[in-house]
């Protein structure tokens, strides 16, 4: 329990210059953990529902990135994602359009509802990434963008009358589209990945997967994973924020074995068994999207929404969030650190 | 909230409906901090009325009426019922309302008060800081017990209540309400209220937003204050052991809602309202404590020519000052140190000389005595000289005597004779 801030040299120096704090009052605290032994139900279990209540009141914001060359079906998934129209498919570049001469970012909001949640969804599409001559530098815009979301939050964060809810406009989950080459990933998607996969959540996908048998596709993704690996990449579940152990097995068996997930994305509807699904139209058969014989949109689904979709947040916000905000304002000025910083004692912004 | 956002239909399930669920397990994996604060006259039931709302002994000692000041104990504890942690601190105020001259008693308890909110603003500032594990102690809600004198509020009550309620949830209880009658207990109710409103308190309203809650809290509302019974002993009725007291003409049953207002406490705290009280200590209370406290150290949101200047610049200009600040200090101590050398160089030097002439002084006596001595030996030389010379004389004549006579008889014959 606190009992007051860490005193250090240099903060008892600067309390001459900002007015002393009011003199605490002497409080003895006994010692935590006295497990006090109940004689009957008490009732605070009750303060689950009030919680739920309350958060499905206020409603959630989710902001989903896509990244990957053109053509790799990114607007399909995030359709499919979702079951509905939330990103417009570009229908290619025609001779009228121009071919964008950088990466642009471009972010689409709807707010969709289920069972009483109202979720205000945000995808943010990334055209012309990896669609240049020469790509060098094409995740620059994006890292701007990301990083711009943190100082919008920081911003508002940071003022004196805060809004009561601050818009939170920062990416949570980045798709990276990587290529059903079959071969390895391409330098451009190493490079992607080494410089963002330190600011915000990666999710590796392979596109299009419906061109590969399954063989292809196992060795794919084990060779995938292994560059990875090699190359330090720490994709989205990171080993270092599993909290506990439940959350490490359960994160383990999907980072080794599932991961990247080898998806199909599609919008229409076939008969397939007497069902209506969603499905892909081929010569030689109908592959069904969610079907996990076929691919493995259904786990990538359950997977961002259905259990990790919480925890995309939060870890954006604990972990990300915070790393950018103490790099900004360690940055501040360039005048020389106050203190230095021992286990203990963090350096205050008073 | 939604501005500019078009509403889409989705054409299957998705399955984001288990957000709720989601961020529900993330927080019990957390646990729940709360905190009351109980305010109220030495002997009025504070400690009573906790056990019976959580139906536990609490170790907890019952205090004197002749402390100097209003102090305040603070205690923590852990409760768990099936799957929810509760980290439960209790803090009662100790002394109130004893001392002959009541006009601090408030202040020890809006100074803990600010102490919470400023522990937490110190975490929020910090630049690693850790916001999730942090243990929150700030109050979420403030009983604050009245005497059931029947007549009206005391001046201290209004005092106390109007300094805190920018504050804190206040939740006025009338305690050991037994000793009022039903009809004494409505007027006294509705005095207490009405002189609330006239002097503008603001108490902790029962939200009425949610249409789920809305009816129960609003007819809760209208039974404030709460009468309030409490008891430690459990007294037998019918087949059951009832938390009750046990007097000559009956039984006051703490649970029973026609006895008192214990039923209805319980509900409004902790099945009904417990996350609110939270979230308007959070969203309410403690932003009004952090806009105050930045204001008071000169942070602003809008600057000199009404721009809007970030907490950064204003910080950085801070911090600029300061770094200056502590370079002219260093600077004057370091005189003064620099001073303080040549004092002490003096000092030492000064005492260095008169060492030396001591010194000399001293080699000079030295070298006196020494002289002395010298002339002292030399004479004993000479003495000794002499009386070797005399003693080879007198040997000489002896040798020279005993050549014709054989000394040894000689010297016989010399004895005898």
């Amino acid at each position: 329990p606190h009992t007051g801030p860490v005193e250090s040299k240099n903060e008892a120096a600067m309390s001459e210059l900002v007015p002393e704090p009011r003199q605490k009052p002497v409080v003895p605290m006994k010692p935590m953990g006295i497990n006090a032994n109940l004689l009957g139900y008490i009732g605070i279990d009750t303060i689950i529902e009030q919680m739920r209540k309350k958060t499905m009141k206020t409603g959630f914001d989710f902001n989903i990135m896509v990244v990957g060359q053109s053509g790799l079906g990114k607007s399909t998934l995030v359709n499919t994602l979702f079951k509905s129209q939330v990103s417009r498919k570009s229908s290619g570049w025609n001779r009228e359009e121009k071919i964008p001469k950088t990466v642009e970012i471009k972010a689409i909001g709807h707010v969709i509802e289920e069972g009483g949640v109202k979720m205000k969804l945000t995808v943010i599409d990334t055209p012309g990434f990896g669609d240049q001559i020469n790509n060098e530098n094409c995740w620059e815009p994006i890292e701007k963008y990301i990083n711009e979301q943190y100082e919008k939050f920081l911003k508002e964060e940071v003022n004196i009358a805060r809004k009561k809810r601050i818009p939170d406009t920062r990416v949570h989950c980045c798709l990276y589209f990587i290529s059903p080459t079959g071969h390895s990933l391409r330098p451009l998607d190493l490079e992607f990945m080494k410089h963002l996969s330190k600011v915000v959540n990666i999710i590796p996908v392979i596109a299009k997967a419906d061109t590969m048998t399954l063989e292809e596709k196992s060795e794919f993704k084990q060779r995938v994973r292994k560059e990875l690996e090699i190359n330090g990449i720490e994709f989205y579940p990171q080993k270092e924020f599993d909290e506990d152990l439940e959350d490490k097995t359960e994160n383990d068996k999907i980072r080794q074995e599932s991961m990247p997930f080898a998806v199909v994305g599609s919008d229409k509807e076939y008969q397939v068994n007497g069902k209506r699904v969603l499905g892909r139209k081929t010569p030689w058969g109908i592959i069904e999207v969610e079907n996990l014989t076929h691919c493995e949109f259904a786990l990538l689904r359950d997977f961002v929404i259905r259990t990790h979709l919480q925890d995309l947040k939060e870890v954006t916000h604990n972990i990300h969030y915070e790393t950018y905000r103490a790099k900004r304002l360690n940055d501040n000025g360039g005048l020389p650190p106050m203190t230095v910083e021992t286990e203990e004692n963090h350096e205050s912004n008073l | 909230q939604n501005e500019g956002f078009r509403t889409l239909s989705l054409s299957g399930h998705v399955g984001f409906d288990s957000l709720p669920d989601q961020l529900v397990k993330k927080a019990i994996k957390q646990g729940f901090c709360f905190n009351i604060l109980c305010i109220g006259e030495t002997g009025i039931g504070k400690s009573t009325l906790i056990n019976s709302l959580f139906n536990t002994n609490f170790d907890d000692p019952a205090s004197i009426h002749f402390l100097p000041s209003v102090q305040l104990r603070a205690q923590t504890y852990t409760l768990q019922e099936s799957n929810v942690l509760l980290r439960l601190t209790i803090v009662h105020t100790v002394g109130f309302g004893d001392q002959i001259n009541k006009e601090d008693s408030y202040q020890p308890i809006v100074d803990y008060i600010d102490a919470q909110f400023e522990a937490y603003l110190q975490e929020e500032l910090k630049m690693k800081r850790s916001l999730p594990s942090y243990h929150d102690t700030r109050i979420h809600v403030c009983l604050y017990f009245i005497s059931p004198t029947g007549h009206s509020l005391k001046s201290l009550d209004l005092l106390t209540m109007k300094r805190l309620d920018s504050k804190v949830n206040i939740i006025p209880i009338i305690g050991k309400a037994d000793s009022i009658s039903k009809t004494e207990l409505q007027e006294f109710k509705n005095k207490i209220m009405s002189e609330l409103v006239s002097n503008d308190v603001q108490i902790y309203q029962f939200p009425t937003d949610d249409e789920t809650i809305s009816k129960a809290n609003t007819i809760m509302n209208g039974h404030l204050p709460f009468a309030i019974v409490g008891s430690t002993e459990l007294v037998k009725i019918g087949n059951k052991m009832v938390r009750a007291r046990q007097y000559p003409w009956g039984i006051v049953e703490v649970e029973n809602e026609n006895h008192c207002d214990f039923v209805k406490l319980r509900e409004m705290l902790i099945y009904t309202n417990m996350e609110d009280l939270r979230e308007q200590s959070h969203a309410r209370h403690y932003e009004l404590y952090r806009r105050c406290r930045l204001e008071e150290m000169g942070f602003r949101d809008i600057g000199p020519e009404n721009k809007p200047v970030s907490l950064q610049e204003a910080y950085e200009a801070k911090r600029h000052e300061f770094y200056f600040e502590l370079q002219r200090e260093e600077e004057e101590v370091r005189q003064r140190f620099v001073q303080r050398v040549k004092e002490k160089e003096a000092v030492l030097k000064e005492a260095e000389q008169q060492i030396q002439t001591k010194f000399e002084h001293r080699m000079l006596m030295h070298q006196e005595v020494k002289m002395k001595l010298e002339k002292k030996k030399k004479v004993l030389e000479g003495e000794i000289a002499m009386f070797l010379e005399k003693k080879a004389n007198a040997e000489l004549l002896q040798s020279q005597a005993s050549v014709s006579t054989p000394v040894v008889s000689l010297k016989r014959d010399k004895d005898r004779k």
